[in-house]
C-alpha cells in the first residue's frame, strides 16, 4: 500500500474569497504581517501496491477527473 | 401531446418540487427522475434543479456529474438532441460535466445572496428562452453562495461571439460574475445554465413576478411540433 498526497489550489488568477476572509481574521487577531492567504485542499489517497509510474498515473487521472476542476484549479502529486 | 419534462432529484436537491410546479403551470407534464435511475424514462427535456447535490461535497456539482442518470443525459445533451436547463446547482453540474464552459465559484462578496434580481435576456435563440424578446428585462430570484461565473477571456469572447450569453445581471453582477453573466448556452442552444431561479417566479402568490414562466413555456412550442 502506498499513500499519494494530492494538493489542489485555485489557479492564481481565480479570486479566493475564503483566503481573503482569513487574511481579514489575521489582522483582527493581531497577526499583522500576513499579507495574503490562499486556501486549498489536500487529499490523501491510499492505493494498492507501489506508487510506481502506473500507480501515480492512475492517481493523476483521478485528480484530473474528480479531485480538481482543471478550469479553475491546479494540482500537484507527491508520494508520502 | 403534453411535453414530458424530467426533473432530476439528487440527494440534497432543494428546488425539484418548485421546478416541477413551474413546468406544470407552464403546461408540461413533469416527470420525477432520481439520480440513481439508469435512464431518462423517455422524457422530452430535463431540468436539473437547484439545491446542494451531495451536500456540495468536494465542489458544487462535482459528485452529481457522475450520478448514474448522467450517463444517458450527458451524451444526449452534448449531441444537441435533449433540451436541458440547469438552474443554480444544476448550472454548476452542467459546468462540472463540461456540457457548458467555465466554472461557478464563491461569490466575490463572500455573502450568500438571497434577493429578487433583474436579468436582461440576451439570447432568445435557445431551447429555453424563445418565449422572451432580446433585451427584455425579467425579475426572478437569486439565491446562491457560489454563483460567481468565471472562464478564461478566450472562452468569454467565444460565448459573446456565438450569442451564447443567455442572460446578464441588470445593473451589474452582485456575485462578481465575469461580464455580468447570469446564464449561458452550449453551441446548439439546447443546454442552458442559469444561476438565478426562474422557477420561483411563476406565480404572484409565491414569487416576485411571473417572469420566470417563459423559460418553461419556451420548450413547449418546438416539442409540440415534433410530436
Amino acid at each position: 500500500m502506498a499513500r499519494v498526497v494530492v494538493d489542489v489550489m485555485l489557479k492564481p488568477e481565480i479570486l479566493d474569497p475564503q483566503g481573503q476572509a482569513i487574511v481579514g481574521a489575521c489582522g483582527r487577531l493581531g497577526f499583522d504581517g500576513v499579507t495574503q492567504v490562499r486556501q486549498g485542499k489536500r487529499f490523501e489517497v491510499e492505493i494498492d501496491g507501489e506508487a510506481d509510474d502506473a500507480g501515480l498515473a492512475a492517481v493523476r487521472r483521478l485528480a484530473e477527473t474528480l479531485l480538481a476542476n482543471p478550469v479553475i484549479e491546479d494540482f500537484e502529486l507527491r508520494v508520502e | 401531446m403534453t411535453a414530458r419534462v424530467g426533473v432530476v432529484t439528487f440527494p440534497g436537491s432543494l428546488d425539484d418540487r418548485d421546478a416541477a410546479r413551474a413546468l406544470r403551470i407552464a403546461g408540461a407534464e413533469p416527470v420525477a427522475l432520481w439520480h440513481a435511475d439508469p435512464d431518462l424514462k423517455g422524457v422530452d427535456a430535463v431540468v436539473l434543479p437547484g439545491g446542494f447535490s451531495y451536500g456540495d461535497y468536494l465542489r458544487c456539482g462535482a459528485i452529481a456529474r457522475f450520478a448514474p442518470i448522467m450517463s444517458e443525459l450527458v451524451p444526449a445533451a452534448r449531441s444537441g438532441r435533449l433540451p436541458v436547463l440547469g438552474i443554480c446547482n444544476g448550472f454548476q453540474i452542467l459546468c462540472e460535466s463540461h456540457l457548458l464552459p467555465g466554472a461557478l465559484t464563491r461569490n466575490a462578496s463572500r455573502h450568500f445572496l438571497n434577493r429578487d434580481q433583474r436579468l436582461r435576456i440576451e439570447s432568445t435563440a435557445t431551447a429555453w428562452t424563445g418565449a422572451y424578446t432580446p433585451g427584455e428585462e425579467v425579475l426572478v430570484v437569486l439565491k446562491s453562495g457560489e454563483g460567481n461565473y468565471v472562464a478564461d477571456p478566450a472562452t468569454l469572447d467565444d460565448l459573446e461571439r456565438g450569442g451564447r450569453v443567455v442572460a446578464r445581471y441588470a445593473g451589474g453582477a452582485p456575485n462578481g460574475s465575469q461580464r455580468d453573466i447570469a446564464g449561458i448556452a452550449n453551441e446548439h442552444g439546447n443546454v442552458v445554465g442559469l444561476m438565478p431561479h426562474p422557477e420561483h417566479a411563476v406565480e404572484a402568490l409565491t414569487g416576485p413576478s411571473v417572469d420566470g414562466l417563459g423559460f418553461f413555456t419556451s420548450i413547449l412550442a418546438p416539442l409540440a411540433h415534433s410530436t
